[in-house]
């Protein structure tokens, strides 16, 4: 809404995170979607998250592609650089930056049609590559920029705007990600920050790729009666498949990830590699979160019924990331210095020997 | 004794002076004979050139292999073969047709030759390879690989390649492996001893000792390349296997194994990634550029073509990125395996909008070496993508040049990259804004300070970063990026040009046309039709350039492709009247000739 512009003054009593910073300190420019966006949802529970993790603004990276969703990423934390790349393309950006700079905190804002359809091949091998970044797909079913198109995550049957129904068959970004083995597989819906924001914050610890697909319902395009991914058919649809705690390092403060009415099973826990735990409190019978085979199967059951189960659905700690695999340094690669990097000439004319 | 009518009638053969053609079947173990062979002339300390004209397929295909000898360094391809080597019964009818008169060809005569592909007036030289191979060799794989050194064998008899050197070469390159050497210097000998005791040795014309190759290495230019970005420092490659420029990064791997492992942590100082696409390979390396990292990619023109998209945005974000295009014969898949110079419209104006790229030409292995760097000098100081236009003759071909030498005194140009104290400083950060003298503004980088964020978009922004699309404010960002792009012009390397006196026209080349046209414009002053030489190694062009298209009633412009692109660059960016330019074109996927030139030049001087 940009008729509207932010406040400048601060209420004094706004509470400070470890770094001494408010709420408001994580927050960007104003919001130039429509008024009552799903996005905008997301937007805040992304500032909230950063802020109770209390991540140093400079320290984080965000990235996007192009349409709605990508535009995002200048509504939060305007004290971190922000890349704004091609259509469908930010994974490859975001794959190139974590080469050069392990040390920096990822978080890339997309799509569905950036991620689905244009982009879907650079998504896939991110995945792949378990490139460590947190990658939020905001999920309404359409073109919003464009006022309208089907995207590839639209639902058979789903009605645009103007009453057409969509004919081919989704991609549906969870099951996509799992096959493709990604390492943090969530759903959640824009309108359940309580559920988003820990879910975040585990994303954030993940050592991989950390796929949070969001609904994120299109108030403008896909929002009427007969489309999937209105409010109501997400709020009457989804339900949380599991509950869980997200514990940060040496911390005692538990953050809920869901408030699932699933049966109560022994709870399994599963350590984050920096230190944090994510505690799975509830789960249905028989959920195994770190067993793909089991999470599997378990979604694509519900789903066959016309249910959209949310909640951390897959995690899996034990696989390294872009940097195990290519055996980089510890540290940030731009951090080697130049004399590290260059052989000199005597090692020159050496090899030069071997060229005669 | 099998005598040799000599049926020559040219004067222009003898010692150090002459060019074989080698025809075999790829797939069959031909490349490490003929690269031997190469190898043992270069060591005899003799100018020589070496064309491995290859097709696109694994086995079976029609292969060949020119090896030209030039006491005065001449290094293009010869069109007039003096010995053919006829390996290969599907082309031997081409093959036999391209002998000069009076030249010689050696085949396998352990079949009878077709009487209908007979020559009057060529000496044919029989050996019995396979017959040879089969007596003395069991394994079937290794008769017919060991036909090859047999030739090789035959070849050092017939014009005198130093024995002791091929020797000393199959040493060095079998020491690991006693059963295959013993197997090499079987068939040599086999080759040799049967041309030395079936015909008269050496040919008329012969290989004699020389001293030109002391400070001087065999190299090719995607090696070179490679090397280059290792010496400048590049961290991140990130890349798609594509035909002809595979070998850049196979070398960067080899070279970065060799020398990028921490001594102290076993780590790896470099990560290269093997891409999903030409457009992940420009992304990631954007990316990496955008963190502060040196990345570059190696492509071809398909690559360039996925990677024009992105393009436009490192050039608009203004964001380094290095890109080194190895070109091949287009359009569309083309001939993967054959050189052209056919991408340079594309690299200079490459993505929609208002687009200029930086592109250097370099001529040969050195070149490529030395221009790897310089591209990433470029880059980071412009803030914009460069692009290195080799191409498979350069990248994939055996060259003698001179040793690179490095000069440990060199510090990468980082460009304007604020520090953690510069940014603190500053009242406000304010990206496009405060420009130096060559339009360069400051930028920041992720991860060092929050006043220093920024928001890099390929939307329209003004001087601040900020999102606009109010023209003026439009505007002016893209007038500065033009004004940016004129100013390297003097960065970019200086054309280099060569006067003759009496020059009555110009003839500007770029990259592996120059040994072509150098030695064209020597023949031509011998025949009284002096001319003068730029060949130009940078774009955007420099004041050189201009002057001398300005000083020359008309210039010949020779390059390898269909429409004249360098012609076409030429009359865009310079003022120069486009009737003062005429074209020689060659672009059947060949490495040039200096006959082409000559032919094209003296075709249009009436």
């Amino acid at each position: 809404m940009p008729s509207i512009v932010k406040p400048v003054a601060m209420h004094p009593s706004l509470k400070k995170n470890n770094l001494g910073l408010t709420v408001r300190d994580y927050e960007g420019s104003m919001s130039t979607l429509c008024a009552g966006c799903g996005h905008d949802s997301i937007t805040a529970a992304i500032i909230r998250a950063f802020w109770e993790l209390s991540t140093p603004p400079h320290r984080i990276a965000k990235l996007s592609g192009i349409g709605c969703s990508s535009k995002t990423p200048t509504y939060f934390v305007s004290g971190a650089h922000g890349f704004n790349s091609a259509h469908g393309r930010m994974p490859a950006i975001a794959t190139g930056a974590n080469a050069a700079n392990r040390e920096l905190l990822y978080i890339g804002v997309s799509g569905d049609g950036d991620s689905l359809s244009i982009g879907m091949g650079h998504m896939a091998h991110a995945i792949r590559r378990n490139l460590r970044m947190a990658y939020v797909i905001e999920n309404n079913g359409v073109y919003g920029l464009t006022k309208g198109q089907f995207s590839a995550s639209a639902d058979i049957g789903s009605k645009s705007k103007k009453g057409e129904a969509n004919r081919m068959s989704p991609i549906d970004p969870v099951m996509l990600a799992l096959s493709l083995g990604a390492t943090f597989v969530a759903r959640s819906f824009s309108g359940d920050k309580e559920q988003l924001v820990p879910i975040l914050k585990a994303a954030f610890s993940h050592r991989g790729f950390a796929l949070i697909d969001v609904v994120s319902p299109c108030v403008t395009f896909n929002d009427h009666a007969g489309s999937t991914k209105s409010y109501l058919y997400s709020r009457q649809h989804q339900y949380k498949a599991t509950e869980s705690d997200f514990v940060p390092p040496a911390s005692e403060i538990v953050a809920h990830i869901g408030m699932a009415n699933g049966h109560v099973t022994e709870s399994t826990s599963v350590t984050m590699h920096d230190g944090s735990v994510v505690k799975f409190r509830t789960l249905p019978e028989g959920y195994d979160p770190t067993n793909r085979q089991k999470v599997y199967s378990y979604l694509q059951e519900q789903q066959g019924k016309g249910e959209v189960p949310t909640g951390l659905l897959y995690l899996d700690e034990s696989v390294g990331d872009v940097h195990e695999m290519n055996n980089t340094p510890d540290e940030a690669l731009i951090s080697v210095p130049y004399e590290k990097l260059c052989p000199g000439n005597a090692e020159l004319q050496k090899l030069l020997d071997e060229f005669r | 004794m099998q005598p040799i009518v000599d049926h020559s009638t040219s004067t222009s053969i003898g010692i150090n002076d002459f060019a074989m053609k080698v025809a075999n079947v790829n797939g069959t173990g031909s490349a490490s004979a003929n690269g031997l062979l190469m190898q043992a002339i270069f060591r005899m300390g003799i100018p020589v050139t070496g064309k491995n004209l290859f097709p696109s397929n694994i086995q079976g295909l029609p292969t060949w292999y020119e090896i030209r000898v030039s006491k005065d360094g001449y290094n293009a391809r010869a069109l007039d073969y003096d010995l053919m080597i006829a390996m290969n019964s599907q082309t031997y009818d081409r093959d036999v047709k391209e002998l000069r008169s009076g030249g010689y060809l050696l085949y396998d005569s352990s079949w009878p030759l077709d009487p209908e592909l007979h020559r009057d007036d060529v000496n044919f030289i029989g050996v019995p390879l396979a017959e040879l191979c089969n007596k003395h060799f069991n394994d079937p794989r290794e008769r017919i690989l060991m036909k090859n050194i047999a030739y090789a064998g035959a070849l050092c008899a017939l014009i005198q390649v130093d024995m002791k050197i091929v020797e000393e070469l199959l040493l060095e390159k079998f020491s690991a492996k006693p059963k295959l050497m013993a197997s090499n210097n079987t068939a040599l000998k086999l080759g040799h001893d049967y041309a030395t005791n079936n015909f008269q040795c050496p040919l008329p014309f012969r290989l004699a000792r020389m001293h030109s190759n002391d400070d001087k290495i065999l190299i090719d230019g995607n090696t070179a390349t490679a090397l280059g970005c290792v010496y400048s420092g590049a961290t991140v490659a990130a890349w798609y296997p594509i035909t002809p420029s595979t070998s850049v990064m196979d070398a960067f791997k080899g070279f970065c194994e060799q020398f990028r492992k921490d001594k102290e942590t076993g780590k790896n100082n470099f990560c290269i990634l093997q891409s999903e696409d030409e457009l992940a390979a420009i992304g990631m390396v954007i990316g990496a550029s955008w963190n502060g990292a040196r990345a570059f990619t190696s492509t071809s023109g398909p690559g360039i073509s996925l990677m024009n998209e992105l393009l436009g945005l490192a050039y608009y974000a203004e964001i380094p990125a290095v890109i080194i295009d190895v070109q091949r014969v287009g359009p569309s898949t083309g001939m993967p395996t054959r050189t052209q110079q056919g991408d340079l419209m594309s690299c200079a104006y490459a993505s929609h909008g208002d687009t200029k790229h930086i592109l250097l030409f370099p001529a040969n292995p050195h070149e490529c070496f030395e221009f790897a760097v310089k591209a990433f000098d470029l880059a980071e100081y412009f803030q914009t993508p460069v692009i290195m236009l080799s191409d498979l003759d350069i990248g994939m071909n055996d060259w003698v040049v001179p040793r690179m030498k490095w000069d440990d005194n060199y510090k990468p140009n980082r460009g304007r990259v604020l520090t953690n104290e510069e940014i603190e400083a500053l009242p406000k950060f304010q990206r496009y804004f405060n420009e130096d003298e060559n339009f360069v503004a400051a930028r920041t980088l992720p991860g060092v300070n929050s006043k220093g964020a920024y928001f890099v978009r390929g939307s329209g922004h003004n001087k601040y970063g900020v999102y606009t699309e109010i023209p003026d404010e439009y505007q002016e960002v893209v007038d500065r990026l033009t004004q940016k792009h004129k100013a390297s012009a003097k960065f970019v390397p200086a054309p280099i040009i060569k006067k003759r006196e009496g020059a009555k026209f110009g003839v500007l080349t770029l990259g592996g046309c120059e040994g072509a046209v150098l030695e064209a414009l020597d023949l031509l002053a011998d025949r009284g039709i002096p001319a003068d030489f730029l060949r130009v190694r940078g774009f955007p062009f420099s004041d050189e350039v201009v002057n001398f298209l300005e000083e020359h009633e008309y210039t010949f412009v020779i390059e390898q492709n269909r429409d004249a692109q360098l012609r076409s660059l030429l009359t865009i960016e310079t003022p120069v009247a486009k009737s003062k330019l005429r074209s020689v074109l060659v672009y059947g996927g060949f490495p040039l000739s200096a006959r082409h030139v000559i032919e094209g030049i003296l075709g249009q001087l009436s």
